[in-house]
């Protein structure tokens, strides 16, 4: 590790540039974020698949000039069904608390209680999490893949896989537009 | 009060957000995680209340590290009191701080919607630490390395989302 992968001010940096678009981008308002299990507002899935392309597309060209090494950065490790399992409880959560952990922050900073509320649940599920960890530990450890990407997976090199990701993923963005336009709720109709 | 600004153009916004995942790919060779914080914040919690449990307990024991550390002064948990100032200074400046405000949709109270904010947060918390991560720090970070997990993770939230939401629904609309 260098020594500015350890400096701690570049984290505060990192994480004050993070809460300041998370913010911006309208993340800290939990109606926006659960709009998007209603279509009726897909900007979570907008920047979120933004923000994976830029980033995935940055990082392929700065490695094809030699700039980055791909090797260095760490990538999360696979458990296939933990993670699975892990999701579809965290999204069902999602849609109840109206929050994830890092908007829920960003909610929180912005003065908002319900934010506050995610916050504390969270703490509390994690501390149950921790008491129950013996009961899990099995599971927890399944299937591991180790650090496997999509592009091992398909056996392609992986600006391939990320010029495919990019490609992907503007058709999607050009679908959430239709849907976003045909689920919007309308306005000043009247009525309940 | 003044009125709040607009929100940002979410492809604009989605930009800035990849360029600082990139930034800090790139200077630090990481990504940006919170669950992983909520952790250490815990497991310092349970120390402060009962030492002895915390270290009997090997999921904050291994947040707690070996001692030479304090366990509060590691690179996630910076980042996040960073979030934090970040989501501040960004709603101070936009007009948009309003101190105890709540979001809900037109047909719930206050109170409900509280309570579904905690049993919501409760859930999700269980599931970062199943998945090793939350929708930062494995769904955006892993997904922009194009980890198999990551993805896998977040086809899972959408699912899980869109199949929950029709049961909440009065919540929000």
């Amino acid at each position: 590790m260098t020594a500015l992968a350890e400096n701690l001010w570049l984290a505060l940096a990192i994480g004050v540039a993070f809460g300041f678009v998370l913010e911006r981008a309208g993340l800290g308002n939990a109606v926006k974020l659960a709009g998007q299990f209603y279509l009726r507002d897909l900007t979570v899935f907008k920047v979120m698949f933004t923000a994976i392309v830029t980033a995935l597309v940055g990082l392929a060209l700065l490695a094809s000039v030699g700039a980055v090494d791909l090797g260095r950065i760490e990538l999360p490790a696979t458990f296939l069904l933990p993670q699975l399992v892990g999701g579809l409880v965290f999204g069902a959560g999602f849609v109840i608390g109206g929050y994830c952990p890092g908007t829920g922050c960003v909610g929180f900073a912005s003065g908002r209680l319900d934010a506050l509320m995610v916050v504390a649940g969270m703490v509390t599920g994690v501390y149950v999490f921790g008491e129950v960890f013996p009961l899990l530990a099995g599971f927890y450890s399944a299937t591991p893949l180790g650090p496997v990407t999509l592009a091992d997976l398909l056996q392609i090199r992986f600006g391939i896989a990320s010029a495919m990701l990019a490609g992907f993923a503007v058709l999607t963005l050009v679908g959430a537009e239709w849907v976003e336009r045909r689920f919007r709720p309308v306005e000043r109709l009247g009525g309940p | 009060m003044t009125p709040a600004r607009a929100y940002w153009n979410p492809y604009l916004a989605g930009v800035a957000l990849g360029l600082v995942l990139l930034g800090a790919f790139v200077l630090v060779g990481r990504g940006i995680g919170v669950s992983g914080a909520v952790a250490s914040v815990v497991a310092t919690g349970v120390e402060a209340v009962a030492p002895e449990h915390a270290r009997a307990k090997a999921y904050f024991d291994a947040y707690l590290g070996d001692g030479t550390v304090h366990p509060l002064a590691n690179w996630i948990v910076i980042e996040v009191v960073g979030v934090l100032l970040g989501g501040l200074v960004s709603a101070t400046l936009a007009g948009r701080f309003r101190l105890a405000a709540v979001d809900r949709g037109p047909r719930i109270g206050t109170r409900s919607r509280l309570a579904f904010a905690f049993g919501g947060g409760a859930i999700m918390g269980f599931g970062t630490r199943l998945a090793r991560g939350c929708t930062s720090g494995l769904a955006l970070t892993g997904g922009a390395l194009l980890g198999v997990g990551a993805w896998v993770f977040m086809l899972a939230i959408f699912a899980a989302g869109y199949a929950v939401a029709p049961l909440v629904r009065r919540q929000w609309t």
